[in-house]
């Protein structure tokens, strides 16, 4: 039997975009009410998936019931289904924090862009099919476009003109590898991938590898990986606060493609690549640590230190994804669910700092902000989420990690370690800063802001931190299962009934 | 023909190459132009390359691929439409910035939204 709700997380967004660009255009109320009740449906609609694919397995969903691997199908197994659910919890606490703050009223369409984010990168999780991911990665991409410059200014402009430029770049080679994949294989549906390149010939090899590592390229840029992290700082620190904090799962959609490529369809053990993925990205996974962590500590302004951390939590990220073994990548899957949340929670406290202050540099003093009590402790607790202290869940992520690594104790041990080290230095160095090294001289009125909806957003994300801290012990069950199947795909492959008549 | 397709996509390329590493933003949308040309061409041949061929099994000895087809068209409708997009942008940046340099100044995120208003208010002269 064929569940249609598989379709919904793509189908739902974007006919709420649609509606409110038609039916709603210029009326913020009806907007955000519209926004808000489709962000929960959609979180709704991912617990359900969610369960299913837990009780389930893994399931497909055939595009105009055309059988694979000639028609697109999605697939719905547990990862997908995992960053499903993590997109609709943090697409809750961004539009909450965004109508909370006003950010949607300073700029058009803010909501029905949201919508089309929301739509490719829940069609970007859930595809089965290599060029519907490009397809995915484009919608999301063009939606992300329009939010970066949102409310607009010359500076924030042309940062995403860079921003573009780069994609666009990435989306060039994202169709150079596909091309050389088709040429090779005359398929893209990756369950069928993953079946024909083991029976590939020998002559064939050297142009898998190359497609390999031109996808890998791709997705390091979606990732932020060293040396193609440059577009990250300046994109994330010029976007609107919220805006940042949901780009914090676009990163994720990297990890995400890596990990699906790297264990369907380039596996460990496929002789045409081997262990090509595992030596180009743990070097990289750990140079990007490094960079973040210095980035952290340089930063000039709050936006762009919180981006350097992200930079740094991708780091993170992929030193357990390049490893591609079962217990490496259930570490990693932890860490990227803690990442997202604690990354976008950074953001939003960034961004209800600089609003409250007159300039967004470290340096130099500013009259203290208005309710500096409230937001110093919410600083507090997003950094320590962020360097990876005790008791939030970045210390069990990075645990975890530690935990998996036993064998490579001299580089990895030593770079996680050193760079959190750093980076608690760069956090409290701002965080003094900004809310000690106040004047009360050249102080102006600042009036408190109230926004209870926007401060209920930035503390339910830390509160699902602390959530999904407590719960370590469960979630990582589940994740341990959850990366054993991704190395043993047959269940992925069957569900998509490769050949069958339908 | 294979050699004549072949240096076609890799003339292009290196074309869009050189201009996306070009220092203004007018240079850069061409050479993404260009790299799209040379990849949308690199994409039709890795149907392989046929003459005087339907896309139909079975009609004759040979058969055009059709679904390359396909994806050059949803890759052509995609670049088309991201370089309409980075063409507003850029026109958007140009005009606020004065000038279409794509690097950024040193301290050129150290404004908040809220001097960023101010100045547009002070430049445009709107005070009550």
């Amino acid at each position: 039997m064929m569940s249609h709700w598989i379709i919904a997380p793509v189908v739902l967004p974007s006919l709420v975009a649609a509606l409110m660009v038609i039916t709603m255009r210029g009326d913020l109320l009806l907007q955000r009410v519209a926004g808000v009740a489709s962000v929960l449906a959609l979180n709704g609609i991912a617990l359900a998936l969610l369960w299913a694919a837990t009780v389930h397995g893994p399931e497909a969903y055939f595009l105009g019931d055309w059988p694979a691997p000639f028609g697109i199908v999605l697939v719905l197994d547990r990862l997908s289904a995992l960053m499903v659910a993590l997109l609709a919890a943090l697409a809750l606490a961004v539009v909450l924090y965004a109508i909370g703050s006003g950010w949607d009223a300073k700029g058009a369409h803010f909501h029905p862009l949201l919508q089309f984010l929301l739509m490719g990168i829940g069609g970007a999780f859930l595809t089965g099919d290599a060029f519907n991911l490009f397809v995915f990665f484009e919608v999301l991409l063009i939606a992300s476009y329009g939010l970066m410059v949102h409310a607009g200014g010359g500076t924030r402009t042309r940062a995403g003109i860079q921003y573009v430029a780069f994609n666009l770049v990435g989306s060039s080679l994202f169709l150079f590898a596909l091309a050389l994949i088709y040429g090779v294989t005359g398929t893209l549906n990756m369950a069928d991938l993953a079946e024909k390149l083991p029976t590939l010939p020998e002559g064939d090899a050297a142009l898998i590898r190359v497609a390999a590592v031109m996808l890998i390229m791709v997705f390091a840029i979606k990732g932020a990986l060293v040396p193609l992290q440059f577009w990250l700082p300046g994109t994330y620190a010029n976007a609107p606060g919220v805006v940042a904090a949901m780009f914090a799962v676009m990163t994720k959609v990297g990890a995400y493609a890596t990990l699906r490529f790297g264990t369907l369809v380039f596996p460990p053990s496929l002789a045409a690549t081997g262990d090509l993925l595992q030596s180009l990205i743990l070097p990289a996974g750990l140079v990007t640590l490094v960079v973040g962590a210095v980035g952290v500590l340089g930063a000039t302004t709050l936006p762009r230190l919180v981006a350097f951390g992200a930079i740094a939590s991708m780091g993170t990220a992929f030193i357990a994804i390049g490893a591609f073994t079962p217990e490496t990548t259930a570490a990693a899957l932890y860490y990227i669910i803690h990442s997202t949340l604690a990354t976008a929670a950074m953001f939003l406290v960034a961004d209800l700092v600089t609003r409250r202050r007159p300039h967004a540099r470290l340096e130099g003093t500013a009259p203290p902000i208005a309710q500096t009590g409230l937001i110093a402790s919410l600083y507090l607790a997003a950094a320590v989420a962020m360097a990876g202290m005790p008791p939030l869940s970045g210390f069990i992520g990075k645990l975890l990690i530690l935990d998996a690594f036993r064998d490579q104790t001299a580089l990895v041990w030593s770079t996680i370690l050193g760079s959190s080290f750093l980076m608690i230095l760069g956090y409290a160095r701002a965080g003094s800063r900004v809310f000690w090294k106040v004047s009360a001289l050249d102080a102006q009125p600042n009036e408190p802001r109230p926004e209870p909806l926007a401060f209920t957003a930035t503390i339910g994300l830390l509160v699902a931190l602390a959530v999904l801290t407590i719960l370590a012990g469960p979630i990582t069950g589940w994740l341990t299962e959850t990366a054993a199947t991704l190395y043993a795909p047959d269940g992925y492959i069957t569900a998509t009934q490769l050949g069958q008549e339908r | 023909m294979e050699a004549l397709v072949a240096s076609a996509i890799g003339l292009l390329t290196a074309v869009g190459i050189y201009m996306i590493l070009r220092l203004r933003t007018f240079p850069v949308i061409l050479g993404l132009t260009f790299l799209s040309y040379g990849v949308n061409v690199f994409l039709f041949a890795s149907g392989r390359l046929t003459l005087n061929a339907a896309p139909i099994i079975g009609r004759g000895d040979t058969y055009a691929d059709p679904l390359p087809q396909a994806l050059v068209l949803t890759a052509i409708v995609i670049s088309f439409g991201m370089t309409a997009v980075l063409m507003i942008m850029a026109i958007g940046g140009h005009l606020e910035a004065g000038h279409d340099k794509v690097n950024m100044a040193e301290d050129d995120d150290t404004q908040t939204d809220a001097q960023t208003e101010a100045q547009t208010e002070a430049q445009t002269g709107d005070k009550p």
